[in-house]
C-alpha cells in the first residue's frame, strides 16, 4: 500500500512540475494545481497509513490511542487545502486579467520571438 | 496568566479588525480608511514597543513571553511566543507600515478599493509569523502575508505589474508547497509541530527519524530562502520591487527579511550545537552577495537598483547567519534593522525622484497609455514643499550612504559591528570563509556607492531640464521619518546593541524557550470540573 501511494503522489508531483515549467499560463495553473493535489495527499499520509482506525473517539468508549489514526494530519491537510485552493482561483484571476491586458496567456506576458 | 500577557494577541488581533472593518468600505471614504488604518497601525506600534518594554524589563522569566491560544496547553494547542527578537521585528512592522501606510495618504491609498484592508492582512501576516511558535501556524501566516501581497503587488494595476505579479505568484505557490512539505516530513519524523518541543525531542529522535527531520527541514529552509531571495532562488525579487507601488515595495522589503528571521529563529532552536546546514546559508548568501553587486552595477532603472539592493542586504544576513558565530547575531539584527529602513526609505522615494524627469518626454508614457488601462493615481493638490530639490538630493544621498555603508549613518555602524565580531572570532583564527565574507561585503558596498552616485549623478548634475517638482507634505515626512530613525539608531548605537545583545544572548539558549512554552501553565477552569468526563 505504501508503494502505489508513494508512486502515485511522485507521478502527479511530477507531472505538475512538468507543466509549471511550460510557457502557457495555463498549464503553469493546471501544474500548481497538480502539485497541490499531490502534497495535500501526501500530509495525509505523513500520519501513517492505517486500515480501520478512525481518527475520532468512538462516543461512550475510553480513548485508546492504539485504536485511533492519528487525527493531526487530517486538521492540517483541510487548511492546506482550503488555503490552496484560495490562493490558486487568486492565480486564475490573475491569469484571465493578463490574458485580457496583454492578449496572450504566454508566462512572459508576450510571445516569444519566433 | 495575567492580564498583560493579552497584549501578544494585539498586533495579530489589531490589523485582523481593522482590516475586517475596511472590507465593506467601498470607494470614497478615504479619510475614514485612512484614519482607521492609522489607528491600528499606532496601536500596533504601542502594542510593539510595550512588548519590547516587557520583554526587555523582566516581567516574563528570561524575557519570553507566552500565550497559549484557547487555553490550550503547550505542545497541543498553538503557542504564541514573544521574546527580545520577536519585539524587535514587531517594532520594526509598525514603524515601516506607519511610514508607508504615510506615503499613500493622498495618492496610491485613494486608486482602487481594497488597499487599506489588504495592507491591514499584510500586516497581521507578518506580526502573526513574528510571534507565533507553531509550524503550521507559520505556514497559515505566511500565507495571509502572501495573499494581501499578491493583491498589493497588483494594486495601480497595468500591464508590468500583472506581469511580475504572474511571476511573483506562480513562484510563492510553489514556495508554500515547499513548505507544506517541509512541515509534513517534520511532523512525520518528530510528531509534532511546536517549535520548542521540536527542539526539545531533537536529542531523542532515532538516527532513520533524524535523517528525515534533517530532510524536512532542508525543504523547509528551501521555503524561506526563496522569501528571502537567496542566490539562486531570488530572481523574482527585483522585477516585483521595480513593478509594484513604492508604498507596497517598502512593505515588501520588510517581508524578505521575515524569511531570514524564520531562519535565525528555527535553527538556533533546533540545531544549537550541531551547526546542519550552515556551510549552505553561508556559501549561498555570498553568492548572493556578488548576484545583488552585479545587478545593482548593471540596473538602469531606480527600482531594480533598490531591489538588487535588497538582494545584497538578504545576502549579507544570510551569510552572516551561516557563519554560525553568537557574537555576530547582534551585528545582524542591527544591520536587518537598518538596511530595511534604508531601503523602503529609497523605494519611497523614487517616486518623488521620477517627478524631475518630465513624464511626457518618455516613450513609457506613450505605450502605458495606448494600454489605456493605467491605474494611477492624481498628483496631490495643494502647495508643495519648499526647497523640494534640495530635499531629494539629501535624502538620496543619505538612503545611499546607508545602503552602501558609509560613515556617519547606520550602515556604517552595522558594517563595522560585523567586522569587529568576525576579526574577533572565540576561536582565535579567522577561517577562510570569514575573510572572504570580509572582502564581499567591503565589495558589495563599494558596488553599491558607484551605482548610487551614477544615478545620482544623472538624475540630479546630468539632468539639465529638471525641474524642482511639487512634493506633499505626506509624502516628504514618512521618507524624514525612516532616515531619521536611521539617525537615531546611529546616534543612540550603545544602547540599542546593548538591547540587540541580549536578544541575541536570550535566542541562542533553547532551553529557556523549551522550559518557558512546554511549562507555561493553563487558566484554571472557573468550574469544577466533575471527575470523569461524561459522554455526551
Amino acid at each position: 500500500m505504501e508503494a502505489v501511494i508513494a508512486i502515485a503522489i511522485g507521478v502527479v508531483f511530477g507531472a505538475g512540475i512538468w507543466l509549471v515549467l511550460r510557457p502557457r499560463s495555463f498549464q503553469v495553473l493546471c501544474g500548481l494545481m497538480l502539485m497541490s493535489y499531490a502534497v495535500n495527499l501526501f500530509i495525509f499520509i505523513v500520519g501513517r497509513l492505517w486500515i480501520d482506525r478512525p481518527p475520532l473517539t468512538p462516543a461512550g468508549s475510553a480513548p485508546d490511542p492504539a485504536a485511533l489514526a492519528d487525527p493531526l494530519p487530517q486538521a492540517l491537510v483541510l487548511t492546506a487545502i482550503v488555503i490552496g485552493f484560495a490562493t490558486t482561483a487568486l492565480y486564475l484571476v490573475v491569469m484571465i486579467g493578463s490574458r485580457g491586458l496583454t492578449g496572450t496567456d504566454h508566462v512572459d506576458g508576450r510571445e516569444p520571438e519566433p | 496568566m495575567t492580564p498583560l500577557d493579552h497584549l501578544l494577541l494585539a498586533p495579530v488581533l489589531l490589523p485582523l479588525l481593522c482590516g475586517a472593518v475596511l472590507v465593506p468600505l467601498t470607494e470614497g471614504w478615504h479619510r475614514l480608511k485612512f484614519a482607521l488604518g492609522y489607528a491600528s497601525v499606532l496601536g500596533m506600534l504601542a502594542s510593539a514597543l510595550a512588548l519590547a518594554a516587557l520583554t526587555d524589563g523582566g516581567y516574563w522569566q528570561h524575557g519570553i513571553g507566552v500565550y497559549l491560544a484557547a487555553n490550550w496547553a503547550a505542545p497541543f494547542g498553538i503557542a504564541l511566543v514573544a521574546d527580545r527578537l520577536a519585539a524587535l521585528m514587531l517594532l520594526l512592522t509598525a514603524l515601516l507600515a506607519l511610514a508607508a501606510l504615510h506615503f499613500a495618504r493622498l495618492r496610491w491609498g485613494r486608486i482602487g478599493v481594497h488597499f487599506h484592508s489588504l495592507f491591514q492582512f499584510l500586516l497581521m501576516g507578518i506580526n502573526g509569523a513574528f510571534l507565533t511558535h507553531d509550524l503550521f501556524n507559520l505556514f497559515v501566516f505566511f500565507e495571509v502575508m502572501l495573499a494581501a501581497s499578491y493583491g498589493l503587488v497588483l494594486h495601480g494595476y497595468n500591464a508590468e505589474r500583472l506581469r511580475a505579479s504572474m511571476q511573483y505568484i506562480a513562484i510563492n505557490l510553489a514556495a508554500s508547497l515547499l513548505f507544506l512539505i517541509g512541515a509534513a516530513l517534520i511532523y512525520a519524523a518528530a510528531g509534532t509541530l511546536n517549535m520548542s518541543d521540536l527542539a526539545a525531542r531533537m536529542a531523542g529522535l532515532a538516527p532513520g527519524a533524524r535523517g528525515l527531520f534533517e530532510i524536512g527541514a532542508t525543504v523547509l529552509a528551501l521555503a524561506f530562502l526563496i522569501k528571502s531571495a537567496m542566490w539562486p532562488l531570488g530572481f523574482w525579487l527585483p522585477t516585483t520591487y521595480a513593478a509594484a507601488s513604492p508604498p507596497v515595495a517598502a512593505m515588501l522589503v520588510l517581508m524578505t527579511k521575515v524569511g531570514a528571521y524564520a531562519i535565525l529563529r528555527l535553527w538556533l532552536l533546533l540545531f544549537p550545537q550541531a551547526g546542519f546546514g550552515h556551510d549552505a546559508l553561508l556559501w549561498g548568501g555570498m553568492a548572493t552577495i556578488v548576484f545583488g553587486a552585479a545587478g545593482m552595477l548593471s540596473s538602469d532603472n531606480a527600482g531594480r537598483l533598490a531591489g538588487y539592493g535588497a538582494v545584497v542586504s538578504s545576502g549579507t544576513l544570510l551569510a552572516v547567519i551561516g557563519y554560525g558565530q553568537a557574537t555576530l547575531v547582534a551585528g545582524a539584527l542591527y544591520y536587518l534593522a537598518g538596511s530595511t529602513l534604508a531601503i523602503a526609505a529609497f523605494l519611497l522615494l523614487i517616486e518623488l525622484i521620477e517627478r524631475i524627469r518630465t513624464p511626457h518626454a518618455s516613450v513609457l508614457a506613450v505605450t502605458l497609455e495606448a494600454w489605456a488601462v493605467e491605474d494611477k493615481p492624481d498628483e496631490p493638490v495643494g502647495r508643495g514643499v519648499p526647497a523640494a530639490m534640495a530635499f531629494l538630493a539629501l535624502s538620496f544621498a543619505a538612503c545611499a550612504m546607508v545602503i552602501a555603508g558609509l560613515p556617519p549613518l547606520s550602515g556604517f555602524v552595522a558594517k563595522f559591528s560585523l567586522f569587529h565580531a568576525l576579526l574577533n572570532p572565540p576561536q582565535g583564527t579567522i577561517a577562510a570563509a570569514g575573510w572572504t565574507l570580509m572582502a564581499l561585503i567591503i565589495g558589495s558596498g563599494l558596488v553599491s556607492v558607484l551605482s548610487m552616485m551614477r544615478f545620482g549623478v544623472r538624475t540630479f548634475w546630468a539632468n539639465s531640464g529638471a525641474a524642482p517638482p511639487k512634493l506633499h507634505r505626506s509624502e516628504v515626512l514618512p521618507v524624514l521619518f525612516l532616515l531619521g530613525l536611521s539617525v537615531f539608531m546611529t546616534v543612540e548605537a550603545g544602547s540599542v546593541f546593548a538591547w540587540l545583545d541580549r536578544a541575541s544572548e536570550g535566542i541562542h539558549r533553547p532551553q529557556d524557550y523549551i522550559g518557558r512554552v512546554l511549562g507555561q501553565p493553563v487558566v484554571p477552569s472557573p468550574v469544577p470540573q466533575p471527575a470523569a468526563a461524561e459522554a455526551p
